[in-house]
């Protein structure tokens, strides 16, 4: 029998290879981004379980604002990323310090 | 029961296995197909949970659009990544360590409150079908009355962030020939021509 425990648990290991994403690759920004989006479909598990498990829909509200703040995430975050690119011709992160306003 | 038990085992092993192929292939490419294959399988968690129209909406938006979105930028960059992926092997031991302990405390969390919080009891997910109402009318009836000022906010917040990448991406080339309608509707026949009388046997000196 599947419970809520099972649905969370598959959301905290999600969550955490997102935290572990942002660990291992720090340097790609392209990856960081995305382990970002996992840890947003993990939050949204989470709400989506708690909703169907006790017959509430407001869960299933609040995972739609969560995707919808994540994809102007991507599209802002992305956007950035590119005029970064441009301006540097690479988009090593480490650099980003050089930027300075 | 047992197949709904083998469906979720199935998909709960591709998101997860697919999440961490995301963070641990070497082609960004191929990270983002693998988190195209992780929504996929979360959207199916979705549909067993009685959820449908948000994992219709997870398809949609993150499979369709922010996906998409990301395989544009990766591909559209010319950026050597195997050059960007050192330090891998260094910071793979302290994030292996951050990483299980807080997925051990999660998960210990989550199961006490599965066993012992609000949602005690309640061993199967209350479906919406129930209750005679489908999923998509259930959420619509409550975002449009009860949240329907957070539902225009979150249209403004997607403006704003459109408004934000088309400024931020936007490049305004020199040289480049416009229509400039005003010069056009400003123009008077007095500006726009000249009445020559030209005597006979010579032409018009440009």
């Amino acid at each position: 029998m599947i419970g809520l425990s099972h649905y969370l648990a598959v959301a905290a290991i999600l969550f955490t290879i997102g935290v572990f994403g942002i660990f291992v690759n720090r340097k790609t920004i392209i990856v960081i981004l995305m382990s970002v989006e996992l840890m947003l479909l993990a939050v949204n598990i989470n709400l989506v379980a708690f909703s169907v498990f006790l017959g509430n829909v407001t869960g299933q509200i609040f995972a739609m604002f969560v995707l919808t703040v994540a994809a102007a995430e991507a599209a802002v975050g992305l956007a950035i990323l590119v005029t970064f690119f441009r301006n540097r011709g690479d988009i090593a992160v480490d650099d980003a310090s050089v930027m300075k306003g | 029961m047992a197949l709904q038990a083998i469906a979720f085992y199935v998909m709960a092993a591709a998101t997860v296995i697919a999440g961490f192929c995301v963070v641990s292939a070497r082609n960004p490419v191929h990270s983002v197909l693998w988190l195209i294959l992780s929504f996929f399988s979360a959207a199916g968690l979705f549909v067993l949970l009685g959820a449908e129209f948000l994992a219709m909406l997870l398809v949609v938006v993150y499979v369709g659009a922010v996906a998409v979105l990301f395989l544009f930028v990766v591909m559209m960059l010319d950026v050597d990544f195997a050059a960007l992926r050192q330090g891998f092997a260094r910071y793979m031991p302290l994030g292996l360590l951050v990483a299980m302990f807080l997925a051990a405390e999660m998960v210990m969390v989550s199961t006490a409150v599965a066993s012992r919080g609000a949602a005690k009891g309640n061993d199967a997910p209350m479906a919406a079908a129930h209750s005679g109402v489908t999923n998509a009318e259930a959420i619509g009836r409550v975002l449009y009355t009860d949240y329907v000022y957070f539902f225009q906010a979150a249209g403004l917040v997607l403006l704003v962030a459109m408004i934000g990448a088309i400024v931020l991406t936007l490049r305004h080339k020199p040289g480049v020939r416009r229509q400039i309608i005003m010069n056009q509707v400003l123009r008077t026949p007095k500006s726009g021509m000249t009445l020559v009388n030209p005597k006979v046997g010579e032409g018009i000196d440009a």
